[in-house]
């Protein structure tokens, strides 16, 4: 377990990661990962992290050495897709019983990891160390090796389990087991200029492949793709790209920057989320190849490509800015995605009234600034309590969110767009871009929302109830009563004039303005101006006015 | 009588069984204002909690105690203590009821003596009631742990008949098994309620997981049944516990307070229901409503018209034991032939399952069983979509978790009204399978060896076994 610890110590001083630079040399010891709060902690455990990371590998067959709960609980729930092989999305666990926490679970594994071969006979196999067989001391690294050897296929032992940390500490666990089991273990069949890696790209809802044709047309190759839609000898012959794009920093920082060190592929952080990134990100993979010796001409054509991505986009989302009109987005993400996002939906016509910065670091707050002005909504951390109560005033139209989020605003019959992991719409790239927008326009036209709104007939009856018993009620009922209550209230203080002889001139000439009642009664219309207008805006000739 | 096997295999491919701390905390999840608490690291709660959420489509409360490494080996007092405070203090709820996992169970945890010492040092928690069930991950499965959670609730919170021993004669537990959906809990207090009886489900799921908008937020469940409703429990004059899996509850009750119960080990089909309807007619002294006469008439017309297609089926089922039992056993009631049955965990009721052999195993297991056995209809949880896509067979989702489907929350079994559904619903997938998959052509009746007859036979769980 020694060597876990100091890998998670290693991972922690990150030097690549801009937060971490920031920080005090004390601080950067302590690691970035809050420390969980027993009773309101929310996230998945380092293995949950290392699984999301790798399960994406299309051909590896994933083997989780541990009891029911950390495989039976929790498989097939990702969205990944794959141009290949299925294998990702077949389970396999050792589901430990009580028999082996005594005795040990190595043996188990071991013929686990022999069925597996016998049976699939696949590319490669992970195998995820869970919290149980690391307490009782399985050590699944000799396990592997001797597996290994033994069957001349890579069985790559993940040393993540899920009491080290948080989800993200097990994305880069596993960016660690592949730096140092997998990367550089195999040859490409060939290499050419145009060659990159994608880092921390989970082809979720296969969005991967809204991109992928633009880079096609420009001739630049995805070598391999950490993990979406990985194969296993894509990514063991990765050290031979050109250069690298980091999608999702926060994930795979670590890998990136190992490669850089390790085999010298130059790196940028990234994302295709936006149009604007979309743009950005091309023109670093452009650049930073032509500086790796691809002709130049490559700018010239990546420029040519992105006018004519940018003129379509905009194009294509230019209809929605009269539909959007005065309609507020609250935007509850994290990092890249707190301002990657903002510029397209403000395009669009939307008025962003909040966007969460939970996750983001420095650069990310400063883009905020620049894009929603200086006093932009940041939002640090909300409740789902305030969430709810913001969308119930409708202080926002609708939300964009992740699916933890998800029931708050549709509870408060509030439309919401899910646009983390879980979402079942590619939104990468130009394409995907005027996808949210699409997105966003179904879910806002909806005419279902305003039916939803509306109180059940109960409780208006209820309502009703509680008018019958108000003084106005008897009034209602009783015409006699109403007319003296009417001639008794005094409007015009002045010139001693009363509700009821203005508000039966108004119905009878059909008055709108308090000039008109003036001409038709005694009213001054001074002192008594605002009363008027008020009885103006209730009487039923008033009505049309007051529908616009 | 059915062969029981357990599966010799070291590893488990595609399980079927999920782990019983989620199954224990699904049981507080059915009480009103609940916390439902895994002593474990948080990895155990999101899976659980992820998994609750696909299923039900609804925000779920569920917490985690979020054991680091250090705290394991120290062990997990201070987790707990802290979470504990965290929750009443944040969450303010009724009731806060914890499962062990893996972790806490495997480092050797004494919850029992951490709460004592918790409520001696914090007398704020002296009102809230903190309910514990050990649940390890590495024993028995989901349903193992809504068992002992039920059990251990009305061990903790039920209370006697009361000095006068008097009880209320129209008052009826219903204890139901984790097979049972929102929809057919408010099925069954409806058939109670049309016989005058006042019935308390304990857990009541569909009082928090029934997809109700709640007025307001709240983070702990929006309904279900009260503390108090379960104090009273020990005045009722009858227990109804439905699946064999709560038998345990309902001796619990009955040693407690003296309540009779009856166990009714199906609710599917027209011989339990008749059953059923019989002894709520004979405890409430009432005649069977009209209602419940012409739904039996539906019932058994619907049998008439689906036994057609549903007859001389091959079933291949998996699923939990007491769901496993009752719906194959209204499968075989209307002629179709158990050929392929899997399940989670050891039951009595298993070895009665009308098929030759129950397997306790995977979802692995039960596509490579459907293959050779040329199963022409499967039945499992939502996990089995993609064996179905591989068998090319009809496929029918029942039980937890149902992700890929709408309405998980609803699908009836029970009731007349509910089985007769479930007898069309079942009867139309294999009308539409037929319709798209097995026109005949001037092929379909040539000699067998030449051509196979369907291709749905074509078996894809043997030798050339494709996992694309």
């Amino acid at each position: 377990m020694s060597s876990l610890a100091a890998t998670v110590q290693n991972i922690f001083d990150e030097p690549g990661c801009a937060k971490n630079g920031s920080k005090s040399k004390a601080d950067r010891r302590k690691g970035c990962t809050r420390q969980l709060q027993p009773g309101s902690a929310a996230g998945g455990c380092a293995f949950d992290g290392a699984k999301i990371a790798l399960q994406p590998f299309t051909d590896v067959a994933h083997l989780v050495h541990g009891p029911i709960a950390c495989e039976g609980n929790s498989w097939d729930n990702r969205g990944s897709a794959s141009s290949g092989s299925n294998l990702w999305r077949t389970a396999f666990t050792t589901d430990l019983n009580e028999t082996d926490i005594v005795f040990g679970g190595e043996q188990r594994l071991c013929k686990a990891i022999t069925e597996i071969i016998n049976k699939w006979d696949p590319a490669a196999i992970f195998v995820y160390q869970t919290c149980i067989p690391a307490m009782i001391g399985d050590d699944i690294d000799a396990v592997c090796k001797a597996a290994s050897q033994r069957f001349g296929k890579p069985v790559i032992p993940i040393n993540s389990p899920g009491f080290v940390g948080s989800k993200n500490l097990g994305n880069k666990l596993a960016g660690e087991a592949l730096l140092e089991h997998v990367i550089g273990t195999q040859e490409p069949d060939y290499t050419t200029p145009y060659d990159i890696n994608l880092i921390g790209e989970y082809n979720l809802s296969g969005e991967l492949w809204q991109v992928k044709p633009l880079l096609d047309e420009l001739g630049v190759r995805i070598l391999s793709c950490i993990s979406g839609d990985g194969k296993y000898r894509e990514v063991a012959s990765s050290h031979r790209a050109r250069a690298a794009m980091l999608v999702c920093s926060k994930s795979m920082i670590n890998v990136a920057r190992k490669m850089k060190e390790r085999y010298g592929i130059p790196f940028f952080e990234g994302s295709f989320y936006g149009i604007q990134d979309s743009s950005d990100s091309l023109r670093q993979i452009a650049r930073l190849l032509v500086e790796r010796g691809a002709p130049q001409e490559l700018l010239g054509r990546t420029d040519a490509v992105i006018a004519r991505e940018e003129t379509r986009a905009w194009a294509a989302i230019e209809p929605y800015k009269p539909r959007f009109k005065g309609k507020k987005v609250l935007l509850i993400t994290g990092g890249v995605k707190s301002w990657s996002v903002v510029a397209a939906l403000q395009e669009a016509g939307l008025e962003l009234v909040g966007t969460s910065v939970k996750k983001s670091t420095k650069e990310d707050k400063e883009r905020i600034k620049e894009l929603m002005g200086q006093d932009a909504h940041m939002i640090e951390e909300m409740t789902p309590r305030e969430m709810y109560r913001m969308l119930k005033e409708a202080e926002a139209d609708i939300m964009l969110s992740g699916g933890k989020s998800q029931f708050v605003a549709l509870k408060a019959a509030m439309p919401w767009i899910d646009i983390n992991q879980e979402r079942c719409h590619a939104y990468l790239g130009y394409l995907g871009m005027v996808k949210l927008v699409e997105e966003i326009d179904k879910s806002l036209s909806n005419p279902m929302w305003e039916q939803l709104r509306r109180p059940a007939p109960w409780q208006v009856l209820a309502k009703a109830m509680v008018q019958m018993r108000s003084p106005l009620a008897e009034i209602a009922c009783d015409p006699a009563l109403g007319e003296t209550t009417r001639r008794a209230k005094e409007i015009c203080f002045c010139n001693k004039v009363d509700l009821g002889t203005i508000e039966d001139a108004i119905t009878a000439h059909g008055l709108i303005s308090v000039e008109a009642v003036r001409e038709h009664t005694n009213a001054v219309g001074g002192c008594c101006n605002r009363r008027i207008e008020g009885i103006l805006a209730a009487s039923p000739s008033a009505l049309p006015q007051a529908a616009e | 009588m059915a062969l029981v096997k357990a599966s010799t295999k070291s590893c488990a491919v595609n399980p079927l069984k999920m782990s019983q701390p989620i199954g224990g905390a699904f049981a507080f999840m059915g009480l009103r204002g609940a916390m439902p608490l895994l002593h474990g690291s948080q990895g155990c709660t999101s899976f659980g909690l992820t998994l609750f959420v696909r299923h039900f489509k609804e925000a779920v409360p569920l917490q985690t105690t979020a054991m680091s490494e250090v705290a394991t080996v120290l062990g997990g007092y201070e987790n707990l203590e802290q979470a504990i405070l965290n929750i009443h203090s944040r969450a303010k709820p009724k009731i806060v009821g914890i499962c062990s996992t893996g972790v806490t169970e495997t480092n050797g945890d004494d919850v029992d003596a951490y709460l004592k010492l918790i409520r001696d040092k914090h007398p704020q928690l002296a009102k809230l009631p903190l309910v514990y069930v050990s649940t390890p991950d590495f024993k028995g499965a989901f349903q193992d742990g809504w068992e002992k959670a039920v059990a251990r609730i009305v061990e903790a919170l039920v209370e006697g008949p009361g000095v006068s021993g008097l009880r209320d004669p129209s008052k009826v537990n219903v204890l139901p098994g984790c097979h049972l959906t929102p929809g057919d809990l408010d099925e069954l207090r409806a058939i109670l309620e049309d016989f005058g009886l006042r019935p308390s489900f304990l857990p009541d799921l569909a009082g928090s997981l029934d997809g109700h908008i709640p007025g307001e937020f709240t983070p702990t469940t929006i309904g279900g049944i009260g503390i108090d409703e379960i104090a009273s429990m020990g005045r009722a004059q009858w227990t109804i516990a439905i699946g064999a899996q709560m038998r345990r509850a309902a001796e619990v009750l009955q040693a407690k307070a003296g309540v009779p119960f009856r166990l009714f080990e199906r609710l599917c089909g027209l011989d339990p229901n008749d059953e059923f309807i019989t002894f709520l007619s004979e405890i409430s002294g009432r005649p069977v409503p009209v209602k419940y006469r012409r739904q039996r008439g539906q019932l058994t017309d619907a049998m008439l018209d689906a036994h057609f297609h549903i007859g001389g089926r091959r079933v291949a089922i998996a699923a939990e034991p007491d769901l496993l039992f009752d719906l194959s056993s209204m499968l075989h009631d209307m002629g179709a032939q158990v050929t392929a049955a899997v399940t989670t965990t050891q039951s009595v009721v298993i070895k009665r399952v009308k098929a030759e052999e129950v397997l306790i195993g995977d979802l692995e297991d039960l596509e490579e069983l459907a293959g050779t056995k040329q199963c022409d209809l499967l039945v499992t949880h939502s996990h089995g979509r993609q064996a179905a896509a591989r068998l090319k067979i009809p496929f029918y989702r029942a039980g937890f978790p149902m992700f890929d489907r709408l309405g998980a929350g609803h699908q009836l079994s029970v009731g007349y009204r509910g089985t007769r559904d479930m007898i069309f619903d079942i009867a139309n997938l294999v009308i539409a399978d037929r319709e798209e998959n097995h026109q005949p052509t001037p092929d379909s009746w040539r000699v067998p060896a030449a051509l196979p007859r369907r291709a749905g036979h074509s078996s894809p769980g043997t030798a050339e076994r494709s996992i694309a």
